[in-house]
């Protein structure tokens, strides 16, 4: 027989055309990659061994200002470790934690949502609650509460915040579920014999995953900023790891005589979260078909 | 008897980024006063977007490209916006087929046929009491002659509190509340059931003869315009390829798509016999040829096809697009 | 002969929500009939016809007999084996045998998934074939129902509506059922599309030995291609029997007046017009007695507090109203 031309998903390719019409959305993606390559090949960046103290360089301002040098960019923390390098480094804490919480979240969720909306009935109620009762904490309290009983580290982090990240796509999940499992393809798939295991992951999920990656795009964000909270609080990664929430923290104490310290893993912060939320607000302009015109 | 609404040469142009579809592709339509004329066609022949056109509501990316539109000797494309608007509900009205999505959800009933008088109705005191007793006094008359029964306590409820049957009442009394002199009702009982059908129908039969107005009936139903209609314009593809007084377009179809249509549906009297449908689909516009555009699905199509085909008289009052009118003597 | 299918008193009601305020109130359960006390069989071979407006629970019937929805009470006999006692496991062998063609030919396929993909999901789901030989069978009946083998790794949405509908039939087909029911297919599709598919539709049937239940509120595509025909109205079957009967005869009013509302295109083919009263009720709240009463120019005392037993009319042919024997008829009675 005669193969076909692959017929190419031409939704997809729609949505990415009016992603990549969107300048703005391309350019905060831009700025996530940069970040992203920045965290991977921090080694080979970074100018200064971030874990390296001299306490010749202590508090040195950066590299414009009086008394700067141009080795060590932003200038040195305390205990005369180059900033710039332990923003490169502590990229791929910020990072690796934001991505690792929100696929074990989106994971979770998506499994809940799922069977939730899916199955309804007691599974529907159990789940349901749940959600219910974890969204009721305020988020930050909640980890910080569980990093206190847990301890602090890297592994503990991200469990204190999957703990309760999941929640968020599993209600977006629920609500798509119940929207789609009356379509009628779900009926012919149930009226062909189907198991509603398969239902759930091949003829649901398909279907719904668009806004569930948006949603997970945005929360990315959230997780980042919490993560840097956590550290400032001395809740995260432990010295000497280069966290940007913990950098923060140590130029507390010197913010009016070395702004410097504080400042530049804060602004870290922000522009690789503004970048994410920018880029995933074009993400569901472009996916969501409430959005075209 | 003068025309009411005449089209001349009607072409509407949609731009997607497949290219350019001439939805609306050289229309001429006449309206009388005083009669209900038929619109059929499938899909995407164009029957809604003509008379989109001649509303002026053809939105980007649509555009009315060529053509007149006279009503009552006034050429509706030469009006401003302002003038327009003025034409619309007051002169011209139309329906939408879905009732629910065009009666706004928040707005009582009352609400929106208040609307519709103060945008259009001069004759109304000019503020005060008496104008709002006069608005009040003008809506429940306007839900009476659409038969909807307590209508002062009816006009304070939403759309959504009424059937479907009396949702399509509701949007024909809004319509009709500036008494126009031509109503375009859309697809009026495509959403409703046989039963419900059959009253709504009745009903703007009934009141195009009391009000003296015209009326355009789009549909999709012979059955439909058999009953209703005084004449039928069967439209195809963004060209209308056959007009004439209805039985007569019935009895004795002279396109072949028309005859196409009229043995496409079913009959129990047919029962057993097998049902002769018209092979294939509607032609992509895209790039289509100026060719007769029922060609590719025409069993009795020849070579003089292949060019630009025209309108041609058939019989009294009646003209139909198709080249074999040239060949058998009508 | 002995029926494929015998559905016998079949219910499937739909309780309504009742918050925690409303249970403490002592809001009373509201209980909408859908389905109420339904009987009928279906021969092998034959089209049975069921006609109703929207909201009589037409097609909750005919998902209550394949159990998309799970009866509440009744019996559903297919081919000897009660269908409403099967587990899951022979539930699931059942439906390779029993299968439905949907109204909406742009919701019932999965816009995800490519043509082979949908069609070919029953061999997957019953382990009847894999692999080329899923696809070759799946090519073959994409041709029969009138489409291109090329087109198989299309998706949905390069199809149009009639294409589509092909499609579903298609996937209904795939396994070698016996029995199909017909959810309104053609009530979506453009006139000439749907002669098409209506013509498609009775190929089948008499090639592969079929047997539909033919759901639609299309009178005239009932009497087109029904044998027999069941008139819904709130749930129930009001009247019931051989399609020529029935339409020329009709005995129920509802079914009377239903038949007068058809517009006509030939103009001595039109009926004297029986004007029915009013909406649909609610079938929150259905009427009491015979729930056609509240609309029936014909409504006597009794009607409003007995609901009337189905009775037999003719060969065959059965309907359910107090005023049968006195053999009132609407036609007559309005005089129109």
């Amino acid at each position: 027989m005669v193969a076909a031309p692959p017929a190419a998903d031409s939704i997809f390719r729609r949505n990415l055309a009016s992603f990549m019409g969107n300048r703005l959305a391309l350019a905060s993606a831009v700025v996530v990659l940069l970040f992203v390559l920045m965290a991977i090949f921090a080694p080979l960046i970074a100018p200064q061994d971030p874990y390296e103290t001299d306490l010749f360089r202590r508090l040195q301002p950066p590299a414009w200002v009086e008394g700067g040098e141009w080795g060590y960019l932003l200038g040195c923390d305390a205990l005369g470790r180059d900033i710039f390098s332990r923003i490169i480094y502590g990229a791929r804490i910020s990072i690796f934690v934001g991505l690792t919480v929100i696929v074990l979240a989106t994971g979770i969720g998506i499994i809940a949502g799922l069977a939730s909306g899916y199955l309804r009935g007691w599974v529907d109620i159990i789940i349901s609650r749940i959600v219910d009762i974890l969204l009721g904490f305020p988020y930050l309290i909640f980890a910080i509460g569980l990093m206190a009983m847990m301890g602090p580290g890297l592994g503990n982090i991200i469990l204190a915040l999957a703990y309760k990240e999941w929640v968020i796509p599993a209600r977006v999940v629920r609500g798509e579920t119940l929207a789609v499992r009356e379509l009628e393809y779900v009926e012919a798939a149930r009226a062909l014999g189907a198991s509603p295991r398969h239902i759930m992951l091949k003829e649901i999920l398909p279907n719904i995953l668009s806004p569930v990656v948006v949603v997970s795009t945005i929360r990315m964000a959230n997780v980042i900023i919490l993560e840097a909270s956590l550290s400032f609080l001395g809740l995260g990664v432990q010295p000497p790891t280069a966290s940007w929430g913990s950098m923060v923290s140590d130029g507390r104490a010197f913010i009016l005589e070395a702004w410097w310290v504080s400042t530049f893993p804060g602004l870290a912060i922000l522009l690789l979260v503004l970048a994410i939320n920018v880029a995933s607000q074009g993400l569901r302009d472009a996916f969501d078909p409430r959005f075209h015109e | 008897m003068s025309a009411l609404l005449e089209v001349r040469g009607l072409r509407t142009v949609f731009h997607t980024r497949a290219g350019e579809v001439w939805a609306v592709d050289g229309v001429d339509v006449e309206v009388r006063r005083g009669e209900c004329l038929g619109i059929v066609g499938e899909s995407g022949s164009g029957k809604s977007v003509t008379f989109a056109s001649v509303m002026g509501l053809v939105r980007s990316p649509g555009r009315v490209a060529e053509g007149q539109i006279l009503f009552e000797g006034r050429d509706l494309r030469a009006l401003s916006l302002r003038e327009m608007r003025a034409v619309r509900g007051k002169e011209i009205a139309m329906t939408m087929q879905d009732a629910l999505t065009a009666l706004n959800p928040a707005l009582t009933v009352g609400e929106q046929i208040r609307e519709a008088l103060e945008a259009h109705d001069e004759t109304l005191p000019a503020r005060g009491q008496p104008r709002r007793a006069a608005i009040r006094a003008k809506s429940v008359e306007m839900l009476g002659l659409v038969g909807i029964p307590s209508a002062e306590s009816r006009l304070r409820q939403y759309p959504h509190e009424f059937s479907g049957g009396m949702r399509q009442r509701i949007m024909i009394a809004i319509a009709l509340a500036c008494r126009p002199k031509l109503l375009i009702a859309d697809e009026p009982t495509t959403a409703l059931d046989v039963t419900i059908q059959a009253q709504v129908l009745e009903l703007i039969t009934d009141i195009r003869a009391r009000l003296g107005m015209s009326v355009v009936l789009i549909t999709h139903d012979l059955g439909v315009v058999a009953e209703h209609c005084d004449r039928v314009m069967v439209m195809y593809a963004g060209q209308v390829v056959e007009s004439g007084p209805t039985a007569e377009v019935i009895a004795t179809p002279r396109h072949p798509y028309t005859r196409g249509l009229l043995a496409s549906i079913p009959r129990p009297g047919l029962r057993g016999q097998p049902i002769r449908p018209i092979e294939g689909q509607v032609p992509d516009l895209i790039g289509m040829a100026p060719q007769c555009r029922f060609y590719s699905r025409c069993p009795v199509r020849r070579e003089a096809c292949l060019a630009p085909v025209a309108m041609r008289p058939a019989g009294a009052g009646r003209s139909a697009r198709c080249v074999l009118l040239d060949e058998v003597p009508a | 002969m002995k029926p494929l299918l015998t559905v016998e008193h079949l219910s499937k009601h739909y309780e309504s929500r009742r918050g925690l305020v409303e249970r403490l109130t002592g809001v009373p359960h509201t209980v909408v009939r859908a389905v109420n006390d339904v009987s009928l069989t279906v021969a092998k071979g034959e089209i049975l016809g069921l006609i109703g407006e929207s909201g009589c629970g037409k097609s909750t019937l005919g998902r209550a007999i394949l159990r998309l929805n799970e009866p509440n009470a009744g019996k559903v006999v297919f081919d000897g084996t009660d269908v409403t006692a099967l587990d899951p496991l022979a539930l699931k062998n059942m439906r390779r045998r029993m299968q439905i063609i949907f109204q909406d030919p742009y919701a019932s396929l999965n816009p995800r998934r490519t043509v082979a993909e949908i069609v070919g999901l029953p061999l997957k789901l019953h382990g009847l074939a894999s692999g080329e030989e899923a696809r070759a069978i799946t090519a073959r009946i994409v041709e029969r129902v009138g489409l291109k083998a090329n087109q198989l790794d299309r998706y949905p949405h390069q199809f149009s509506g009639g294409q589509r509908q092909r499609i579903g039939i298609a996937r209904a087909l795939v396994s070698n059922p016996e029995f199909i029911v017909c959810d309104e297919p053609v009530s979506a599709l453009d006139v000439s599309i749907q002669a098409q598919i209506i013509a498609l539709l009775l190929e089948l049937k008499r090639e592969m030995g079929l047997t539909y239940l033919f759901i639609s509120h299309d009178i005239s595509v009932i009497g087109y291609l029904a044998d027999r025909v069941a008139v819904m109205y709130l749930g129930e079957i009001v009247e019931m029997g051989p399609v020529d009967d029935v339409l020329a005869n009709p005995r129920h009013p509802y079914t009377q007046s239903l038949l007068s509302a058809v517009p006509e295109i030939e103009p001595h083919g039109r009926k004297p017009r029986v004007r029915l009263k009013g909406d649909l009720p609610s079938p929150l709240h259905p009427p009491s007695g015979c729930k056609f009463h509240t609309r029936c120019p014909l409504a006597i005392d009794i009607c409003r507090t007995l609901a009337p037993v189905s009775e037999n009319v003719g060969p065959g042919h059965q309907a359910a109203c107090h005023r049968l024997a006195e053999g009132v008829s609407l036609m007559s009675e309005t005089g129109a």
